[in-house]
């Protein structure tokens, strides 16, 4: 079932786009070049951030802070390989990407620990920077309990993506 | 910036991790090692990326935003009660949802910059009001259609099947959006200044 959603939604969004009388083609690629220049902005950051997450898995520091936060993570139940994924997904992005892709390389992307690591990424976001960003621009000192209730949203969302491919796979 | 502090904070731990665990040799070998795994990673992305963005443009240009903002609209009464008598504001604030939905975050940043820059502006004493709270609590929650990202690195992994994890992705993030606003609510009946 699942694996007609994407190619459904391609045909969909094309025959929709005819319909309105529009040009899906020439809209695909008008969006791929943007999808490009998003890409050229992400590649430095990629290089750094992969050289600095291998250093710290190769130097042993994740096994040490993954037993040391392991037995909360059993407790609610997420996997304990996750745990570096945790405390780097609300600071940087980048880096959480390379630390999940690190993880999912290692434990199996069709692993539990990879399908969480996978189910984490996708459904939450960096939160200390959009705080920042969106805070910053409406130039707001007193952010008041903006950060408390983001950060409920994020461990939802880690609880969540573990038990949800308990459930699901 | 935090991000300095964060990539001079990881090669500190694992500095650190290397000497307490004699992994030298491991750790140096890393450092080139790591430099290409980012040149490989972000080729092998670039495929899902530009694809998706690409598919974001069609829906947006088709009207599905703005499908997308009719159904929203009861949602944002309730969330955001300025929206009755301020269009402008609705208009950002779905705009945003939507941009977010679609996976064009691009799209989605300026959008709901603008919306907090009107929230803000009706109270000018830099505290955030509620409707702000909540405006970047659902902007933390991100809730996505399609994870294009997520997908990508996967298929450059060598799954088969990048979207099976979509059903757990939206409950997933419907739960944790839910959650955030929950807690929001909560915390604003009790918060002090």
């Amino acid at each position: 079932m699942t694996d007609y959603i994407v190619p459904l939604l391609l045909f969909g969004v094309c025959a929709a786009a005819l319909y309105k009388k529009e040009h899906p083609y020439s809209l695909l690629i008008d969006g791929a070049s943007e999808g490009l220049k998003l890409l050229v902005t992400l590649i430095p950051t990629l290089i750094l951030l992969m050289t600095a997450v291998t250093m710290l898995r190769a130097s042993g520091a994740v096994e040490i802070i993954t037993k040391f936060l392991s037995p909360v993570f059993t407790f609610f139940g997420i996997p304990p390989e996750t745990a570096i994924l945790v405390l780097l997904r609300p600071i940087s992005g980048s880096a959480a990407l390379a630390v999940g892709i690190e993880l999912m390389a290692e434990h199996g992307v069709n692993s539990p620990v990879g399908r969480t690591v996978a189910v984490m990424l996708g459904s939450t976001e960096t939160t200390f920077y959009t705080i920042s960003v969106y805070f910053g621009a409406a130039g707001i000192q007193k952010t008041r309990y903006a950060i408390p209730a983001a950060l409920v949203a994020d461990l939802t969302g880690f609880f969540m993506a573990a038990l949800t491919v308990r459930l699901f796979f | 910036m935090i991000i300095d502090w964060i990539f001079t904070g990881i090669v500190l731990l694992a500095l650190l991790g290397a000497i307490l665990t004699g992994k030298g040799g491991e750790l140096a070998a890393a450092v080139p090692k790591g430099a290409q795994a980012g040149v490989t990673l972000a080729l092998s992305l670039a495929g899902s990326i530009c694809l998706w963005t690409g598919v974001g443009k069609v829906m947006e240009k088709v009207g599905f935003t703005s499908f997308l903002s009719r159904l929203l609209r009861p949602f944002l009464r309730k969330i955001f009660p300025s929206t009755k008598s301020d269009p402008v504001l609705s208009g950002h604030l779905s705009a945003n949802i939507c941009a977010n939905f679609l996976g064009l975050g691009n799209a989605a940043t300026p959008m709901g910059i603008l919306a907090a820059q009107r929230l803000a502006g009706r109270r000018k004493d830099g505290i955030a009001s509620h409707e702000l709270c909540r405006l970047v609590v659902l902007n933390t929650a991100s809730i996505q259609l399609i994870p294009a990202t997520v997908a990508a690195a996967r298929v450059s992994l060598g799954c088969n099947t990048p979207f099976d994890i979509l059903p757990a992705v939206w409950v997933t993030s419907l739960c944790s959006a839910g959650m955030g606003l929950t807690a929001a609510f909560l915390l604003g009946k009790v918060w002090k200044k």
